[in-house]
């Protein structure tokens, strides 16, 4: 799959990276199981790996959220402000 | 678990299910008065509604069996393994942010309402989009026999048959009451009835987690005792554990990746995204879906609560169920269970119905009958609704229902082999249409083949959805090895046909068509129904 959602060039600008990573940083998080499969620390008697998860919840919709208005920006600066 | 009818809960949870077919009947006669479009607003993208009211639809509909019933009974049955539907769920969204506005641009700008209507349009190939069309409405029906499992296992914990020592008649009653009900809410009410009890079975599906979120945790003295009892079922049972061991990891990893990466691809998720009024809001939806990701993690964790409480069934698929009767007043417990029942039925329904769309557009007027009557194609898609509802009677009379899990699985071992034609075409029209057909012949033969041979303790055949990687030597999720799989061979052999010199099938979509926005010259904001028969 493609870095940015939409590809035209040219391609690579700043922002662009920083949406690339946000959209990839949940891959990484989660398929890497290892880094967080374990008890302790636990938090409020739940173990690491069950709370750790449900935080990357909010943490994606952060990076999503930041990538949105960053692609928002992006095009709007591409289209001369239609939208 | 059968001991006796639960007389309170059976009546309320009778009332409530009443109560939303006969709103939904209603609907369905009050709409053909009015405004047409009065009622599709709802549920599908919100087209007058605001962000809030829209998410609030938007994320009812998420919660289906496999929410309430499926996931909580993996982790009551294995412990940590079950809870790769979180992660599962999380990767979801950066996937529809890359990929869904580009299916949406090209649809409203060509007239798709399938999948199969974008493959033929883009590769030229009607052997691919049938091939993509046959894929969806197989997939989708383990995903409906997910639903029945659910609504079964609530009916036989309020006592109405089921139990393991009884006549066949009795033990499948429930199951049976299941599919009829399905059957009939389908025929009679079609896709409009779910647009209108949405409100209903929403504000009862929100209210049953947030008490059992909250509720149950605190009765059984906080999540310290629920994780201490859980860790020492687990220690005794020699079986699952709290966080998966190393030999596990792939597993959980894999199963997280593929079942994200096929979940868009299903027949009646494209028809609820392409319904959206623009791009955008496919794309702010996005950041609003984490909440359900959470509510899934707290629901998850009501398998270990299970355990905490001293619920022991055999079947794991009853151990929510039951828990809510032990612990809420019979009233309340009867509030639960219709929201499980309905929050399955609905869904169910949809799946159904896109299924049956897909068949009668992509199959029947494509390849049988292309010059059929609005008339012939409501008939199709009735009947054809039905038979996928059999399809998943008999997927739930064959396969093991203590791990319905396994049902969504296997539905996403088929699906995903319809992403390298679906999304690499949304990005590349690099691939060549024979690779690419066959590719996903290869990956829907080895995925069928190895998930046959799974065997579990209850099955010989299909008993799981994991199995050794050739090569890797790890355990891991088949539906994404036999997707890697459908790659290589669709790569190799698109070099191999471009060589060759080999036709390339005609593309009727441009670039430009794949950003085009609602707005701009030609972009339909309202899509044709997929068939005359979607009113139905």
């Amino acid at each position: 799959m493609s870095d940015a959602p939409e590809v035209r060039p040219p391609v690579v600008t700043p922002a662009r990276v920083v949406i690339a990573l946000c959209l990839v940083a949940p891959f990484v998080a989660m398929l890497w199981v290892g880094s967080y499969a374990k008890v302790d620390p636990t938090f409020i008697g739940i173990p690491f790996f069950y709370w750790y998860q449900m935080l990357w919840v909010l943490i994606s919709t952060a990076l999503t959220m930041t990538a949105y208005k960053l692609w928002q920006r992006d095009q709007r600066a591409r289209h001369g402000g239609t939208k | 678990m059968n001991d006796g009818v639960n007389g309170v809960a059976l009546a309320v949870f009778i009332i409530f299910f009443l109560a939303v077919t006969v709103m939904g009947f209603l609907a369905a006669r009050w709409r053909k008065a009015e405004n047409e479009h009065s009622l599709d607003e709802w549920g599908l993208g919100g087209r007058s509604f605001g962000t809030w009211v829209t998410w609030f639809l938007l994320g009812g509909d998420l919660y289906t069996a496999y929410t309430f019933v499926a996931v909580p009974a993996a982790i009551y049955a294995a412990g940590a393994s079950g809870f790769f539907a979180v992660p599962y769920t999380i990767l979801v969204y950066p996937l529809i942010f890359t990929f869904l506005p580009r299916l949406w641009s090209v649809s409203h700008k060509h007239g798709y309402v399938t999948t199969s209507d974008f493959v033929r349009g883009r590769f030229g190939s009607k052997g691919l989009s049938l091939a993509v069309a046959v894929t969806g409405i197989l997939a989708t029906m383990p995903y409906i026999a997910l639903q029945l499992v659910g609504i079964q296992a609530v009916l036989d914990v309020m006592g109405v048959g089921g139990g393991e020592n009884t006549n066949w008649f009795v033990k499948d009653l429930p199951l049976l009451i299941a599919f009829g009900v399905l059957a009939a809410y389908t025929y009679s009410s079609g896709l409009r009835a779910p647009a209108l009890i949405a409100f209903v079975k929403d504000t009862l599906i929100y209210i049953v987690i947030a008490v059992a979120i909250i509720y149950v945790p605190v009765k059984l003295g906080g999540f310290d005792d629920v994780f201490g009892a859980a860790s020492e079922k687990y220690t005794t049972a020699k079986a699952g554990g709290l966080v998966p061991l190393e030999a596990g990891q792939w597993t959980y990893a894999t199963l997280a990746l593929g079942s994200a990466l096929a979940l868009f691809m299903y027949p009646h998720s494209i028809t609820a995204t392409l319904s959206s009024r623009s791009r955008e809001v496919i794309r702010r939806n996005t950041t609003i879906l984490p909440l359900y990701s959470l509510m899934l993690g707290l629901l998850a964790l009501l398998g270990f609560m299970a355990i905490a409480a001293g619920v022991k069934v055999t079947n794991p698929q009853l151990a929510i169920p039951q828990l809510f009767e032990d612990m809420f007043p019979d009233w309340f417990a009867g509030v639960a269970f219709a929201a499980i029942g309905i929050g399955a039925l609905v869904p169910a329904a949809i799946m159904s119905i896109a299924a049956a769309n897909l068949f009668t557009r992509n199959i029947y007027k494509d390849f049988i009958k292309p010059d059929a009557t609005p008339a012939q194609e409501t008939k199709v898609s009735k009947l054809v609704s039905l038979l996928v509802k059999v399809g998943a009677l008999v997927f739930v009379l064959t396969m093991d229902k203590t791990v319905a899990i396994n049902f969504q699985l296997l539905g996403g071992i088929w699906i995903l082999q319809t992403f390298p034609a679906l999304v690499g075409g949304l990005f590349t029209r690099w691939f060549h249409r024979w690779a690419l057909l066959a590719g996903w012949a290869v990956g829907m033969v080895y995925g069928t083949v190895a998930a046959y041979g799974v065997a579990s303790p209850t099955q010989k055949h299909f008993g799981g959805s994991a199995k050794e990687i050739p090569g890797i030597g790890e355990i891991g999720y088949i539906g994404l090895t036999a997707f890697v799989l459908n790659v290589v061979v669709t790569v190799v052999l698109t070099f191999v046909l471009k060589a060759l010199k080999a036709p390339d099938g005609v593309d009727e979509t441009s670039p430009a068509d794949y950003t085009a926005d609602a707005g701009d010259p030609g972009v339909q904001v309202e899509l044709p129904p997929a068939t005359a028969g979607t009113t139905h």
